[in-house]
């Protein structure tokens, strides 16, 4: 596996920031993706390629409930967010969709942005400059909607049986 | 171990008729709410999950008031998206510009809120249901698209963290000082993963609306959902709405919480949150002589009657400052009536306010007011965040609608009492 590219970013990163208010009125992945983290970083969406990963600190993707904000960083290429903690809405839209989010701290103080990173993302197992990180697991119910690969996928199971 | 009012709304609530404080529970709420930006999303997915029925059409409410009314083609867009799903599904509760609201002051009013209530809202500021002793809960658009689907959905239960108010606030101490203190102490995750419990022997002296203020912006302190204790105010207040869905709840005197705080009343005073934080509360007096550009008094956690008459006793027979622009902005159409009634928009207009009609407007930085790069608004709204209404070079004050009048008339952050020395919370009750 090739390596991906880290994107690293602080604490109370808000959805805001990620996706600014004026594009709300937009919801295809399509439109989305162009402006992810407008608010916070212009440049972003120049240097992201596809497979990297942004880690943050605690609280990432606080306040607004935007499923906006999750649908853009998916769409720009993002294959997973790590943190030390995130907002309950943030973290809950993340799954529903298909975007994989780790909460792991000991990463978060060990690495900077532009750092190589390997992920394997199925186990939740990282490894940075010969440092690997094991992420918390998910409780057996979230778990349950990855496995569907999102909670669409996951009505419809449940929807047959 | 007795149960918190949290774990007691949400058990009414369950699948297991029970709830527990860690628990995964699956709950059916009375009310899924969607707007204009979540309800896109919501209705796409309804659409790839293969839906052609709904839970129940009648608990779903729409309400268009983000782009509302629409900005531009995008936005008229997808207010029509959302208006031909109601259709579509024969979802009555579709509500739009005119006969209208903020989504979170619109339900109160319509008997859609109220004790022992559940509310799931594709919108983070579900939470102001609290006030009427419900639980208000902010999801995302797919979450939201299970619940018409299924009519359920998976809900882990928060701890909850108390606060206890007492005493009385003092002259210009508005719901707004006591979330912005509270936010302040504990911060913007203070109540990551938790719920917010309001109650004690100074909730008698905070009426509906500045309830709502508090209520509101929990999620501003990480908080899952917020309940306030039910007592006279709330009965009278359902008296009026006509909710009588649920039951409601109060504490047991052994529940476990996560935290206790007190709130002194006596002792808060003005709070302006600097940016970029609404942790970053502080004393008028600290943030006095800021030049402000735009002064905005509206949005869900501040657009009320309260809030406007705050705001028409400081105008009254005053000019604002001629560098301003002065935004007043309803939170509902009934608002906007009552306010016209007692002759505030009169006062607010002749001071040189523009009045609008319900929107969320600029408070998320959509439209009727954005502030341009170097500009800064004080504003009652509930996010200050960097680039939240507008360029990401513009600040936003978060203060009550006292301190905010007296700004758009001082062309400034400034003491009200310099202003408005007959103003205050005793001098308009």
């Amino acid at each position: 596996m090739n390596g991906s590219t880290i994107h690293l970013y602080g604490a109370n990163i808000d959805t805001d920031v990620i996706l600014p208010g004026k594009y709300l009125n937009l919801y295809t992945p399509e439109e989305l993706g162009p402006h992810c983290l407008e608010g916070l970083d212009p440049s972003f969406i120049q240097r992201v390629r596809t497979g990297d990963v942004i880690i943050a600190g605690s609280n990432f993707g606080t306040g607004s409930s935007r499923e906006h904000a999750p649908i853009a960083i998916k769409a720009a290429g993002i294959s997973c967010i790590i943190a030390t903690s995130f907002a309950r809405i943030f973290y809950r839209n993340s799954i529903n969709i298909g975007l994989p989010v780790f909460e792991c701290a000991d990463i978060v103080a060990a690495v900077k942005s532009g750092d190589t990173i390997e992920a394997d993302i199925a186990k939740g197992l990282f490894t940075v400059n010969g440092a690997v990180f094991q992420a918390k697991p998910f409780p057996p119910y979230i778990q349950d909607i990855i496995n569907a690969g999102g909670l669409v996928p996951f009505v419809k199971m449940q929807k047959k049986t | 171990m007795g149960f918190t009012m949290t774990e007691k709304i949400f058990a009414v609530h369950a699948q297991s008729r029970q709830a527990r404080a860690g628990d995964i529970e699956i709950l059916t709420p009375d009310v899924v709410l969607l707007n204009d930006t979540s309800g896109t999303i919501t209705v796409e997915q309804l659409k790839k999950m293969g839906v052609d029925r709904l839970f129940d059409s009648e608990k779903v409410v729409l309400v268009a008031d983000h782009f509302s009314p629409p900005k531009d083609v995008t936005s008229a867009d997808a207010i029509n998206l959302l208006r031909g799903f109601g259709n579509k599904f024969g979802i009555k509760n579709f509500y739009e510009s005119g006969r209208h609201g903020i989504e979170h002051a619109l339900l109160p009013e319509l008997g859609k809120v109220g004790p022992g209530g559940l509310i799931f809202g594709a919108d983070s500021h579900t939470c102001t249901a609290g006030a009427l002793n419900a639980c208000g809960v902010g999801f995302g658009s797919t979450d939201l698209a299970g619940v018409i689907a299924t009519g359920e959905l998976w809900v882990k239960v928060p701890r909850s963290i108390r606060v206890d108010f007492v005493g009385q606030p003092g002259r210009f101490v508005t719901g707004k000082d006591i979330i912005l203190s509270l936010i302040a102490k504990i911060g913007v995750d203070g109540a990551l993963n938790a719920a917010l419990e309001f109650g004690g022997s100074g909730l008698a002296n905070l009426n509906i609306d500045e309830r709502m203020a508090i209520a509101n912006m929990a999620v501003e302190a990480g908080a899952d959902t917020c309940v306030f204790e039910y007592d006279e105010q709330v009965a009278q207040y359902i008296a009026q709405s006509g909710w009588a869905a649920r039951q409601p709840v109060m504490p047991d005197a052994d529940a476990d919480y996560l935290a206790r705080h007190t709130i002194d009343l006596q002792q808060l005073t003005p709070l302006v949150a600097v940016p970029p934080s609404p942790a970053n509360g502080l004393p008028v007096a600290q943030v006095a002589e800021t030049i402000v550009h735009q002064v905005y008094i509206g949005n869900c956690s501040n657009g009320t009657i309260t809030d406007l008459r705050q705001a028409a006793q400081v105008l009254k027979g005053q000019t604002i400052a001629p560098n301003v622009r002065l935004i007043v902005v309803p939170a509902t159409s009934a608002i906007y009536r009552q306010a016209a009634r007692e002759g505030l928009l009169e006062i607010l207009s002749a001071a040189g306010a523009g009045i609008s009609l319900p929107t969320c407007g600029a408070c998320f930085g959509g439209h009727m007011g954005i502030l341009a790069a170097g500009e800064a608004a004080i504003s009652t709204t509930n996010r200050n965040f960097r680039g939240r209404m507008g360029h990401a070079d513009a600040k936003v004050y978060l203060a009550n609608a006292w301190v905010a009048a007296a700004a758009a008339v001082a062309g400034k952050i400034v003491d009200p009492l310099t202003i408005a020395p007959l103003a205050g919370r005793k001098e308009l009750a």
